[in-house]
């Protein structure tokens, strides 16, 4: 910034503009709002007629999301005196609770898929996308290409010849395979960023590293590896970020013990048609992560969601 | 690249060479740093595509892998090219993509513009408004059926207080004639943000320096915008287009959830009539036919599009 510029806007138009985009934001923001605060309604008040701005919370949406329960009746009930707070919230409407919900089990599912895929493109990236950048290799300038024509194919095209094959492999409903599958699918893009990020290391540095007798390995985990840590976490986040929001393939190839949490929250159905506190409280769970995220790290991740087409 | 030391050393190294002496060549560790990627996209995306166009010439369905397939030809082809609802399918994909391109285009576009005064706490702001592509596609078009509510949902709550429609007097997802537009607004909502990156990128990439010099030549901030600001930032809109329309050409898991292809079929994208083909009534052969041919176009049109592209790059 050079001080004064003919060509800064008045304050008159910067007020004008933030206004405007202020306004915007505030209305954009307003269903990831709502979906947070149906988090904490009772069911009543969640179809309430006209929608409650204002209602007194209740944890009934979390703990509906985390169990199942029964109907007793009024003599078992009172023979059965709640022990825990989530407990009391249950018997307050005539059930017990029967046991755990598959919520839990389709978290953990999504965080052993997501880090797992992510781990493994961004390591196989890394390795690959040196090589692009720093040798001569075949088909490096169709690469771009490569990463687009991949991402060209509807997902449901790829899972028709996936899902046979899979299930000739004996990899449906796996975690293994979705794995596999998460990773092939964010590797190519995986390369194409970590290569941009790599280039813009300077060869010098590794240069120097050889003549000081390092082999070419160590030059590659000792000089480029910490150089280049920011745009493999910034990768990382992109990837994790796919992978944990990814909806076609899950619901396609997986169906019990490797299912993601996107497909299972929509299934969320409670007593005469769908529980939508439970279905808010189990969104909020999963995707307040990804706008923590978003947040905290907003500055690194332009160049992942423009597929590197936009650099600094 | 190519022209530095390391480069120029890396190719003329011959396999076996003086570097072997410390070690791996370059030339093998740029094979073994390579091959663990090219295998998995070959086994995960080359491979499944050959087996696709070789599923599209028969009548194999998956749901019975012991019944006898046999060779059709090109009928599969035929039959979905000539398929009055295909055409239905393709119309109301035309339509999504087409208006959300339009909206996205003109917000995001808008959005970045104001962003780019640069007034205080604009940072803050578009963290705010690129919260929603971040999301899950599939969750939040769940949750977007219950906004659509007409007696319970806020959406028409929020369209009465800005227009005084009595909000319960329309359905977005049930209705004919707005389920088309229901899927239109909440990819707006979702993908604007995704535009206005784009676009604020090429926005600051345009040196003051340049309207500095139109200052100078009493250019009017009208004709600035349009001579200058336009230009420079077609390419980023331009690019923008391309990933969002490949995207929405592809689209799935959002609409899926909102309105599951409803009401009739209306909003039946291509994406989830092939997924009714593939998954629901088991035509693999036929639905691999219907691949292709997606693949083919969005193929096709991408191709002339880039090219296009490139020409105003080069400009």
């Amino acid at each position: 910034m050079s001080g004064f510029s003919i060509t800064e806007p008045s304050r008159g138009q910067k007020w004008i503009a933030g206004l405007l985009v202020a306004g915007y934001a505030l209305i954009t923001i307003l269903p990831l709002i709502w979906i947070v605060a149906t988090g904490f309604k009772s069911s009543a008040d969640s179809i309430a007629y006209p929608p409650k701005v204002f209602f007194s919370p209740t944890l009934e949406g979390y703990v509906n999301l985390f169990t199942t329960q029964t109907r007793q009746t009024q003599e078992f009930l009172a023979a059965h005196p709640p022990q825990t707070w989530y407990e009391e919230i249950v018997h307050a409407r005539g059930l017990v609770i029967a046991g755990p919900s598959r919520f839990g089990e389709r978290f953990m599912n999504s965080v052993i898929i997501g880090f797992g895929s992510t781990f493994l493109s961004v390591s196989l990236g890394t390795l690959a996308a040196y090589a692009f950048s720093r040798f001569k290799v075949p088909l490096k300038d169709d690469l771009l290409f490569f990463v687009l024509s991949t991402r060209m194919m509807p997902p449901i095209a790829v899972a028709i010849p996936i899902f046979l094959m899979f299930r000739a492999l004996g990899l449906s409903d796996t975690h293994a395979g979705m794995i596999l599958l998460y990773t092939a699918v964010n590797l190519s893009l995986a390369v194409w960023l970590l290569k941009g990020f790599i280039d813009e290391i300077p060869l010098e540095y590794e240069e120097a590293a050889l003549i000081d007798g390092y082999t070419r390995f160590q030059a590659f985990y000792k000089v480029v590896l910490p150089q280049a840590a920011t745009g493999i976490a910034s990768t990382a986040i992109f990837c994790l970020i796919f992978a944990w929001n990814e909806y076609a393939f899950a619901v396609l190839l997986t169906s019990g013990t490797a299912q993601t949490a996107p497909p299972f929250i929509p299934t969320i159905i409670g007593v005469g048609g769908q529980d939508w506190p439970a279905v808010a409280a189990g969104a909020t769970i999963f995707l307040l992560p990804v706008m923590i995220f978003t947040i905290l790290l907003r500055k690194h991740l332009l160049r992942g969601i423009t597929f590197g087409a936009v650099r600094k | 690249m190519s022209n530095s030391m390391i480069g120029r050393a890396a190719a003329a190294t011959p396999p076996g060479a003086a570097r072997q002496i410390r070690g791996l060549s370059d030339r093998a560790i740029a094979w073994i740093f390579v091959a663990p990627t090219i295998f998995l996209l070959l086994a995960v995306n080359i491979f499944p595509l050959i087996w696709t166009i070789r599923l599209s010439f028969t009548n194999f369905r998956a749901n019975r892998p012991n019944a006898e397939v046999s060779w059709v030809g090109l009928s599969n082809y035929q039959r979905i090219l000539t398929d009055p609802d295909i055409w239905r399918t393709m119309q109301a994909t035309a339509h999504f993509l087409v208006w959300t391109l339009v909206f996205q285009v003109l917000i995001g576009f808008t959005l970045a513009w104001l962003i780019n005064r640069k007034f205080k706490g604009n940072d803050l702001w578009t963290t705010i408004i690129v919260l929603p592509m971040m999301l899950s596609p599939a969750v939040v078009g769940n949750f977007w059926t219950f906004l659509y509510q007409p007696q319970i949902g806020l959406f028409n709550y929020v369209v009465a207080f800005f227009t005084g429609i009595d909000p319960t007097s329309f359905t977005m997802i049930g209705d004919v004639a707005l389920a088309p537009w229901a899927i239109v607004i909440v990819d707006t909502w979702m993908w604007t943000p995704f535009v206005m990156l784009i676009c604020l990128a090429g926005l600051r990439s345009i040196p003051d320096a340049i309207y500095e010099a139109a200052e100078c030549d009493r250019a009017s901030s009208w004709r600035q915008f349009w001579t200058i600001t336009i230009p420079m930032t077609l390419p980023f809109l331009m690019l923008a287009v391309l990933f969002r329309g490949i995207e929405n050409f592809k689209m799935f898991d959002l609409v899926v959830q909102l309105t599951g292809g409803g009401p009739g079929n209306t909003t039946t994208l291509t994406s989830i009539d092939l997924k009714r083909e593939a998954f629901e009534k088991w035509r693999t052969g036929y639905s691999s036919a219907y691949a292709i041919i997606l693949f083919v176009t969005v193929f096709g049109l991408a191709s002339i599009y880039v090219k296009a592209l490139n020409k105003v790059k080069e400009r």
